[in-house]
């Protein structure tokens, strides 16, 4: 190889970097990273909901910054898996948690309100999460949960969760 | 006379394990040590159990699933509570029995949300004057059997590393046998001994980790060389894994006297999502057989190495001494999730067949040069998905007790039929929330009905009669002397049927579905009674007991999807029946 095709192909590659360097957009800051393996000392456990280790204390500061927005119902989706309440809620049907698709709410479904429970927790088993997740990220979990009971507008909602699609085979039976 | 009796019922051979005494009491959920649930009473047989009657009912209270046995002592009947695991005592001595007394453990409320599968419990074991449970919050308790007076209370864990108990103990040796659950919630299974009389830990023996932690020592000798080898439970796991690796003890024990051996089975690996941990993950979907006083192991033999489908190896051994191959052999009888029935030598851990006793299509057999399962690629699952698996994660039967009886050497197995669809995809681990990795939906296998009740041979291995079932078998079994199998289905009825047939002999409608396990036992006026508490719930009645959405199927992870129709069948609420003859 000539070393005249090297300088080219050299002077290219850093023409090629310079003109990639974009403006950085934080589009999906990382999720605080929770213990991936043992659990640790220092990063703390989950806490049940009314201990004292729950320190949030303003939750609710200018209301859902989310609400109508396509792009935090879908990020909202991405974290419902990564945060594992899916592993509780499903996709809104519920299993070690209640269901997310429902008419009747016992603390209400106003976007406050579900900051509230996600952030405090509540009594019958749904953790604290106010000391793990980032504000942000909760109103975009509270986003994608209202966009389950259609609650955010239907140009913002996504017509197919995904996950999973249901096959003939196993349609439940009636 | 008496001995005549005796060898009428023993057939002659009063020293074979399944023949074991019976004082027509009910002490422990699987009736005796070898757990065959399998009563000598025959005042109810074929010929009169059409005319069983309702004698008196007492309801729970309560709405979550109810899948304890009721015990039966001192003509006092003691009942343990799914969440808030109230126990009730309830005098059989009066007409229309009331309640001597309540005790009340008062479990955390939180503990309700690290539970996998409804908040149930499968109830409590007697010992000398004490009973003894334990409470969704990681407590075992000892109460006083004539006072209700709490006599000491042991903390095990705690909920915040989403570990919970649902698990009846049993009492072997003064040492009161209990562990733990959580196998979807990244907990590190252990099963422990505490004492009776103090309730201190005497030994606590982990599924995975070093062997010192597993309690393998020198008198370890597992029968196949994939099961040998040191620290084991530490090198089938990728760095660390095995601390976060499920395996969790959350169901059936067993106990041989004369070999001094428990039995008992580990759950499946955390998380399900299998392409995260690469390795056997030893000792995940194990049967272990180890020294009640010391938790000592003395030989394990993997079921499932490196589990694809939620297969624990949790489901009850019933302890059995059979003419195999023209040799009397000491067994175990094992049906486990994968939908094979796994005979094996309980001395030697050797597998002596395993054969289908359900629809599956995950495995081929067991090799039993190697002791190998020997699954079926195309069924593996991992970060991709996979179809048509069958059978679905509840197996060919989840924890739902058989019984046997040795009056026509069958076993009765309650069972389900269901296959699912499998999405893989990455699981994180957060202390005291679900550790899965996986989507899933479940459906009724061929056929379209998702239960059957089969009589099993297990000298010839294979199944003698079978009935079908709209849901998941979903109850334990109970067979008498009476030649009288009863069991309970989740549409509310409770049914009895004749053991060497299988043909229907007479039910009843209960008000709820029932998914708990019938007992029988001998009234204070001499007559033979039969008890069973309904109350749907339980990972096959989440739909119903936590009133979930079926327009998600994945809800209750997967099992919406084959049970929304459950709500039109069967309502909530836990109440006990008691029948005799008129």
């Amino acid at each position: 190889m000539s070393s005249r095709f090297l300088r080219v192909a050299t002077f290219a590659a850093c023409l090629l970097a310079l003109a990639c360097k974009r403006e950085e957009r934080d589009f999906r800051p990382q999720p605080a990273r929770l213990s991936l393996t043992a659990p640790s000392e220092a990063q703390g456990d989950l806490v049940p909901a009314n201990t004292p280790a729950n320190t949030v204390t303003s939750p609710v500061r200018g209301g859902n910054p989310y609400e109508g927005v396509a792009w935090g119902i879908s990020e909202g989706q991405f974290l419902f898996d990564s945060y594992n309440c899916s592993g509780c809620h499903a996709r809104g049907a519920g299993g070690m948690g209640p269901p997310l698709i429902k008419d009747k709410w016992i603390y209400g479904v106003e976007p406050e309100k579900l900051f509230e429970t996600i952030a405090k927790g509540r009594p019958d088993g749904m953790p604290a999460w106010g000391s793990k997740v980032p504000e942000y990220q909760i109103w975009q979990l509270v986003t994608y949960v209202r966009s389950m009971n259609g609650l955010e507008p239907k140009s913002a909602t996504p017509v197919r969760s995904d996950h999973l699609q249901q096959s003939l085979r196993e349609r439940p039976l009636q | 006379m008496a001995t005549a009796l005796g060898l009428l019922l023993t057939g002659g051979l009063g020293s074979q394990i399944q023949n074991q005494p019976d004082d027509a009491q009910w002490v422990m959920p699987a009736k005796n040590f070898a757990s065959t649930r399998f009563s000598t009473l025959s005042e109810i047989n074929t010929a009169n159990v059409k005319n069983l009657a309702l004698k008196w009912s007492f309801s729970t209270g309560l709405d979550k699933g109810h899948e304890a046995a009721p015990l039966v002592v001192n003509n006092t009947m003691y009942i343990v509570t799914p969440w808030p695991n109230t126990l009730f005592a309830l005098d059989l001595t009066r007409p229309g029995p009331a309640v001597k007394w309540t005790y009340q453990p008062n479990p955390s409320r939180s503990a309700k949300g690290v539970a996998c599968c409804d908040v149930v419990n499968r109830g409590a074991a007697y010992f000398n004057g004490r009973v003894f449970y334990n409470t969704l919050d990681m407590n075992t308790v000892a109460v006083d059997a004539v006072t209700g007076k709490e006599v000491w209370k042991t903390s095990l864990g705690t909920i915040r590393q989403g570990e919970s108990m649902t698990m009846a103990p049993l009492v072997v040796k003064g040492k009161v046998i209990v562990g733990n659950s959580g196998g979807e919630m990244g907990v590190r299974g252990w099963l422990a001994g505490l004492d009776a009389e103090t309730g201190k830990i005497s030994w606590r023996a982990y599924t995975a980790g070093p062997d010192t932690d597993v309690l393998i020592g020198p008198n370890f000798k597992p029968f196949y060389p994939m099961d040998q080898g040191k620290d084991l439970g530490l090198k089938s796991w990728p760095p660390d894994m095995w601390r976060i690796g499920g395996g969790s003890a959350w169901s059936w024990i067993s106990y041989d006297p004369e070999l001094d051996l428990i039995y008992y089975g580990t759950a499946n690996a955390s998380p399900w999502n299998a392409d995260q941990r690469p390795g056997d993950n030893k000792w995940s979907s194990t049967l272990f057989a180890r020294r009640p006083e010391t938790g000592e192991a003395i030989w394990a033999y993997q079921l499932n190495p490196h589990d694809d489908h939620d297969y624990d190896g949790v489901n009850e051994n019933i302890l059995l001494d059979l003419n195999i191959n023209g040799r009397l052999r000491k067994v175990l009888a094992h049906p486990d999730r994968n939908a094979r029935m796994y005979i094996m030598d309980r001395a030697t851990g050797e597998v002596l067949s395993a054969e289908t006793y359900a629809h599956q299509n995950t495995s081929e057999g067991v090799d039993l040069k190697t002791g190998r399962l020997k699954t079926v690629p195309s069924k593996s699952t991992g970060f991709k998905t996979v179809r048509d698996i069958c059978p679905a994660a509840p197996g060919g039967k989840d924890w739902q007790p058989s019984s046997y009886s040795p009056r026509t050497g069958l076993i009765y197995l309650p069972h389900n039929k269901l296959c699912k669809e499998f999405e893989g995809r990455q699981a994180n681990y957060i202390a005291g929330t679900p550790y899965l990795g996986a989507t899933v939906r479940m459906y009724a296998g061929p056929g379209n009905y998702r239960g059957q009740v089969s009589a099993w041979d297990p000298v010839k291995a294979k199944t003698v009669w079978s009935i079908n079932e709209r849901f998941p078998a979903w109850s334990g079994t109970v067979v008498t002397a009476g030649d009288v199998l009863f069991y309970g289905t989740m549409d509310g009825w409770f049914k009895a049927v004749d053991a060497r047939t299988g043909t229907q002999l007479w039910q009843f409608k209960t008000a709820s579905g029932v998914i708990s396990q019938p007992v029988t036992y001998r009234g204070p006026d001499g007559k033979q009674y039969v008890a069973v508490v309904d109350g749907v719930g339980g990972w096959s009645g989440a739909i119903v007991s936590g009133g979930l959405n079926p327009k998600d199927g994945t809800g209750a992870l997967g099992f919406v999807n084959a049970m929304s129709d459950l709500p039109r069948y069967s309502p909530k609420g836990g109440t006990l029946y008691v029948f005799a003859l008129p």
